[in-house]
């Protein structure tokens, strides 16, 4: 991948916190960061909506966060403690990338362990563990809009917005319905916020949409190509949109994680071997690694038994136990190698229709899609 | 200028971080008191927080509107633009962040601006100065940001400063935010925040 970030970039020194210091803490320059910093307050001041602000070049592509980075670096203080994950790992070459950044021009205290950071940096998961007060949530988004996909024109979504006119979403998903039997949409599920705005939640699993309603921790969205920041204050009420005769459901996995045998989390396949061997571990690297230095196990699968399908969408895909964070990264890039540059449009808000997605992508949300549609009971 | 101009933040970088996180939360947390800590000792009748506030956030794109009772003292304006860059403007809705020293005395909120439906981020933080800032029975409010219910004493206030929340927050998404700051703390109101009729 040759996207790497930069790696020249200044350690802090004694003198630090000067303006004139030949560096910036934390990257940005001070007129960045209060340009930022107002959009922020903006953005907690009316949930859900999204504030446009000037991104700033970073020092990585598009597609590595650039938005989140950009309102962490506005957010972050020296006595911070960050964690970054993507998509549950803490181990992956976009997460240590970006907390080596922050620790290299901000010198701040970095963690894996969700409990001890004050500021979590995320791509495409929420912690399964509870966030508490005085904690904040970074997401990195890619398509700030919930709309885009319907309605491609900025200044019409913004009427749309303005005049709270959520019917051609709800159109989009009942013939969601019609068309499967359920809502297939599995991430970028929409979301109310407080009564009000809809909003993309990013990528997450819907797995993780209740995670966010009356989540004690504030929730800061960056989107840093499409330039918006929105906000969800603490313990406000998130509803994912759905039908009164076709409620809002979360995917289930029908066993724990094979490895500390936790029940009611995110799963991800691991392929074990090319022979069809696999098992479903926890996507939350530190959640899983702190229940087993707990004592707690799970059943590993032996790499020839039976297959432990689960019910709903079976998160992603790993392709070896080595390197995880990487094959998980790369099974949601549409199984290639290298880590995902993030450039690859998501799949839009909910199942079907759009055709002008790239093959792969197309292919994945269609198993997606049939995985789910034969998992879901009712 | 025949007085010497008070210094800013010591450590800008650091100090402006500070002072950002204790607004974030305070907005984050309506009507919890959050401490603000300064050493700002900017021209009377600034008060070290106002001065914070506006240190902090305010810069040539996001311009000032002072009181009255602030209009009135030339070394404050020349403090202010001196260390923020800021457009100090006549008119108060053409304001980034009003400053307030005498909260009784100020124009009604609908004279800031409220932003657009298709831009509610447009508006004015109005940001007052105030005696009295404390945890405990005075305005019980509710809303985003809020577990249950927050109740918050503030004083002064404007005279009809509940009616000219209500219809604020009528206004929604628009709407003025307000900030309050007293000696070493800062609480929010933002628009979201209903308060609650006596009680
Ligand atoms: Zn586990």
């Amino acid at each position: 991948m040759s996207a790497a970030m930069r790696d020249d970039l200044p350690s802090p020194g004694a003198t630090a916190g000067k303006e004139t210091d030949a560096y910036n803490f934390a990257y940005l320059d001070e007129q960045t960061k209060r340009m930022i910093r107002r959009a922020i307050l903006k953005a907690i001041a009316i949930p859900g909506y999204q504030v446009p602000f000037a991104s700033r070049e970073m020092p990585m592509p598009y597609g590595w966060g650039t938005g989140g980075v950009q309102v962490t670096a506005a957010v972050l203080g020296p006595e911070d403690v960050l964690k970054v994950i993507d998509q549950g790992s803490d181990d992956t070459t976009n997460a240590v990338s970006i907390r080596r950044f922050f620790a290299k021009t901000a010198g701040v205290e970095t963690t894996t362990k969700t409990r001890a950071a004050t500021v979590i940096q995320t791509r495409h998961r929420i912690p399964e563990e509870p966030l508490r007060d005085g904690q904040i949530l970074v997401y990195q988004v890619p398509i700030p809009e919930p709309l885009r996909f319907l309605e491609p024109r900025e200044t019409e979504t913004r009427k749309l917005h303005a005049l709270a006119d959520y019917g051609l979403m709800h159109v989009k998903l009942y013939e969601d319905i019609a068309r499967h039997g359920h809502i297939a949409t599995t991430y970028a599920y929409p979301v109310e916020v407080a009564g009000r705005y809809v909003m993309d939640p990013s990528p997450t699993p819907k797995f993780d949409n209740p995670k966010m309603d009356m989540c004690a921790a504030l929730q800061l969205f960056g989107a840093g190509r499409e330039k918006r920041i929105y906000a969800v204050p603490p313990h406000t009420r998130v509803r994912s949109l759905d039908f009164e005769d076709h409620p809002f459901r979360i995917q289930t996995f029908k066993q724990p994680c094979a490895l500390c045998g936790a029940e009611g989390v995110y799963l991800d396949e691991v392929v074990l071997d090319d022979r069809g061997g696999r098992m479903f571990v926890c996507s939350d690297t530190d959640f899983c690694e702190e229940r087993r230095a707990a004592g707690h196990q799970g059943m590993m699968v032996d790499p020839g038994a039976s297959d432990p399908s689960p019910e709903g969408e079976g998160g992603s895909r790993r392709k070896a136990r080595d390197g995880w964070g990487e094959a998980r990264h790369a099974a949601r890039a549409g199984k290639r190698a290298a880590p995902s540059d993030g450039l690859r449009p998501p799949p839009p808000p909910y199942g079907g229709g759009s055709s002008d997605l790239p093959s792969d992508t197309a292919a994945e949300k269609r198993e997606v899609v049939a995985k789910d549609k034969a998992g879901e009971t009712r | 200028m025949s007085i010497a101009l008070a210094p800013g933040f010591t450590e800008p970088v650091f100090d402006a971080q500070r002072v950002f996180r204790a607004l974030m939360d305070a907005t984050a947390r309506p009507a919890t008191v959050q401490p603000l800590a300064t050493d700002l000792v900017p021209p009377a009748p600034l008060t070290p927080e106002l001065a914070a506030v506006a240190l902090a956030l305010a810069d040539h794109e996001a311009p000032l509107w002072l009181d009255a009772a602030l209009a009135a003292v030339p070394a404050v304006a020349a403090y202010l633009r001196f260390h923020t860059g800021a457009r100090v403007v006549e008119t108060p809705d053409e304001a980034a962040f009003a400053l307030v020293a005498e909260p009784d005395a100020m124009p009604p909120l609908g004279a800031f601006a409220v932003g657009t439906d298709e831009y509610p981020d447009r508006s004015t933080t109005v940001v007052m100065a105030v005696r009295t800032l404390a945890a405990g029975r005075g305005l019980a409010c509710e809303g985003p940001g809020i577990l249950d219910r927050a109740d918050i004493a503030i004083a002064p206030l404007p005279g009809d400063f509940l009616a000219q929340r209500a219809a604020n927050r009528a206004l929604f998404p628009r709407g003025i935010d307000c900030l309050f700051v007293a000696p070493g703390s800062v609480a929010a109101l933002p628009r979201t925040t209903q308060i609650l009729p006596e009680g």
